[in-house]
């Protein structure tokens, strides 16, 4: 079948059923179970008004267990099993206890990628952070403020893939007799390089060079919530510092920052998420060559190239272990939050 | 910063830092747009930056063969140009032997080794004359040195989109990303609108646990949905393609979408909502006629979310779409793949790369302030 057409299907079949769905349970709470007429109205609009809630949850519910809470879960079983195809061609799943974990530790290409993946921790978060705070303040009193930041903020519209295009032409190396068409040669022979560099193959240096991708879009973001955190301080705490005579370096390190630290850690924590999955941006641009592994590729390289999904598995959890602190943190916030 | 009329100097400082910084941040994505215009040639000779400006060149370019030779005036004469007519390249000295490439200006008559005489002007037009016939199967070789203006070109993006038979185009990827975007931007907006309802208007035991657990799966790292979906499609049947895809889009979406929609519609007035409970409205109406009007931005933010990320991504493509067959390739794997074979054409590369980003950038500059209403609200407090 032709995939638009499957599309169009798809949608109508999605909305229409997803509609329907609404629109006929409902229509069976009110017309046939609880009726709400006759000498249990009282109670039957009560019965009623208990299940609709599960009603309008209940697809919404059923995709969020399938798709995202059973998968932690058959992950976490899988990481502790071995998986056997039989002569017969059935597969069966082994326990294992913790020996995919074992096997995991054991690999230097594992602990590579988790050292690659806190410098990526220590380096992105900080970086896009400072800048995004650096922006928001200095075009937040200008008049061509709003362009300046909607260039800045632009690269969030990118895909990691063309990123890493953009970002590979920038590290493009030509022989030394040719003309250099990366911009970082260029400048690099320019400012009394001897010879062009591959950069991407430069150890431990290239994992910044990927960093930089990942920092390049997720300034912008930093920027916006940031740039709205900083309009939402009180003039007069800024007024008051400024009457005392304090300087705009001052205003802004002792008066503005304190007053946004919350933001600044919200920002700090979401662009950490984004970093423990980053995947794309390390397959597109040396598929963890060069000591540029990362856990996420590292696990799609143990999971679809060397087929293991036991150890595959262990390195998603491992993943999911690092995600943990920042889950809890933030349930904890919402809760606060709601009361 | 300037209060009291006290006009600071910093003002300047900001203005340039705030100038860096942009073209610091457009630098990058420029240089795609700009290569994506320009031929293989021109790439791989001069960097992008300088392709706004003339460049000179060397080069070694033929006059007709001897066979073109025509007889007039008692002269065998072959005539022609070097460059298309208006090409606006201008030569500054030439030459007839890589000795000697740049010995004369441009409208000197020169001696001919094998006898007769050429001349060339500063447009390419080459006359060439001998009393006695041209012979040799070549025509003769010249050394030129050559100012050519910018020049951009359309052809890469008529390459990559509109040829047929390439087969490494982008005109199938282009629709198929398409057609795994739209179902998965839309079914998860209607679903997670009923659900946000719910966790917003309705009481129910349970309620506050669900929201902190959806807050929860916000930040699930998607890795560990992998293998056990891919497991779970193979056994029912789904298997690898667009139905897989549109499952796991919407799925993974869904904790976003429920959490923006939640918290934006507890923002809305409690007033029209009892209001209309008291003239009798079911829930169902008091939704589909208060709420979902009302929420349009919300729905709005989430639906640019959504369609930026499913557009712009890659790994659910990889596990749950494209087959062994390749047949519903999306964009950004086939740019990956493009990066592995084609990785010095910087035509091919940089033209794939701005056909997938072209249309988010296109939403992005024109919904951009849902997208940051959107972020607001987003980001958890």
């Amino acid at each position: 079948m032709n995939p638009a057409l499957q599309a169009l299907i798809t949608i109508i079949v999605g909305v229409g059923g997803c509609v329907g769905y609404f629109y006929l349970s409902n229509q069976f709470l009110d017309k046939v179970l609880f009726v709400p007429r006759g000498k249990n109205a009282g109670r039957n609009i009560n019965r009623a008004n208990m299940i609709r809630p599960w009603l309008f949850l209940l697809p919404a519910l059923l995709a969020l267990g399938l798709y995202l809470a059973y998968p932690v879960v058959e992950t976490l079983r899988l990481s502790l099993t071995e998986r056997v195809t039989r002569p017969d061609g059935t597969t069966i799943y082994n326990w294992v206890g913790l020996d995919n974990y074992r096997q995991m530790m054991a690999e230097p290409k594992f602990w590579e990628a988790l050292r690659n993946n806190a410098m990526w921790l220590l380096v992105v978060p900080a970086l896009a952070t400072a800048f995004g705070l650096l922006a928001a303040q200095l075009t937040d009193r200008l008049k061509w403020g709003n362009i300046a930041k909607s260039l800045i903020f632009m690269p969030m519209a990118i895909s990691f893939v063309g990123a890493a295009v953009i970002f590979k032409l920038i590290y493009d190396m030509r022989p030394v007799d040719q003309e250099q068409i990366g911009v970082l040669n260029a400048l690099y022979l320019y400012f009394g390089g001897t010879e062009p560099k591959a950069w991407l193959t430069v150890p431990l240096w290239n994992n910044f060079f990927l960093m930089a991708v990942l920092v390049w879009i997720q300034t912008g973001f930093a920027m916006v919530i940031l740039s709205a955190a900083l309009r939402g301080i009180p003039e007069e705490t800024i007024e008051a510092a400024i009457v005392d005579g304090a300087n705009p370096f001052q205003v802004f390190f002792k008066i503005k920052v304190p007053q946004i630290k919350g933001t600044i850690m919200v920002v700090w924590t979401t662009i950490t998420i984004v970093v423990l999955k980053v995947f794309d941006i390390v397959f597109a641009m040396t598929n963890g060559q060069w000591g540029t592994q990362v856990l996420a590729n590292y696990m799609y390289d143990k999971l679809f190239r060397a087929n293991d999904w036991g150890v595959g598995s262990a390195s998603a959890m491992v993943i999911m272990l690092l995600v943990t602190p920042i889950l809890v943190w933030n349930v904890r916030n919402a809760r606060k939050e709601m009361k | 910063m300037d209060i009291a009329g006290k006009k600071s100097s910093l003002t300047w400082a900001v203005h340039i830092s705030v100038l860096l910084l942009v073209a610091l941040w457009l630098f990058p994505t420029l240089g795609l747009l700009v290569s994506s215009f320009r031929t293989a040639d021109q790439i791989s000779t001069s960097g992008w930056w300088a392709s706004m400006f003339p460049t000179q060149q060397n080069l070694t370019l033929r006059a007709g063969a001897p066979e073109l030779q025509v007889f007039e005036d008692g002269l065998y004469v072959i005539e022609g140009a070097l460059f298309e007519p208006d090409s606006g390249k201008e030569i500054s000295r030439w030459g007839i032997s890589s000795r000697a490439y740049d010995a004369y200006a441009p409208g000197e008559i020169v001696p001919l080794n094998k006898g007769g005489e050429i001349t060339l002007g500063a447009g390419g037009q080459y006359r060439m004359s001998n009393a006695e016939p041209f012979t040799g199967s070549r025509g003769q070789r010249i050394f030129v040195t050559v100012t050519s203006p910018p020049e951009f070109t359309l052809r890469n993006y008529q390459n990559v989109l509109f040829d047929p038979s390439n087969r490494e185009g982008m005109a199938k990827a282009f629709l198929n990303t398409l057609t795994v975007t739209i179902p998965a931007t839309i079914i998860p907006i209607l679903i997670a609108a009923f659900a946000a309802y719910a966790l917003a208007w309705m009481e129910f035991p349970g309620r506050a646990l669900l929201i902190a657990a959806i807050v929860g799966l916000l930040v699930v790292p998607l890795q560990l949905a992998l293998i056990p979906l891919l497991k779970l499609h193979n056994e029912i049947g789904i298997g690898k393609g667009y139905l897989g895809a549109w499952l796991a889009h919407t799925g993974f979406g869904l904790p976003l979408a429920i959490y923006l929609l939640r918290n934006y519609m507890v923002g809305l007035p409690r007033d029209i909502i009892e209001n209309a409970r008291v003239d009798g409205a079911t829930e169902f109406q008091i939704f589909t006629k208060i709420i979902l009007p009302l929420s349009f931005p919300a729905l709005a933010s989430f639906a640019i979310f959504q369609f930026l990320w499913t557009w712009n991504d890659l790994l659910v493509a990889l596990v749950f779409l494209i087959d062994s067959t390749g047949e519903t390739t999306v964009m950004t794997k086939q740019i990956v793949e493009l990066l592995g074979t084609r990785g010095g054409n910087w035509e091919i590369l940089a033209t794939s790369a701005f056909v997938s980003i072209a249309v988010p950038l296109l939403v992005f500059f024109a919904m951009q302030k849902y997208l940051v209403r959107g972020l607001l609200a987003g980001s958890v407090k």
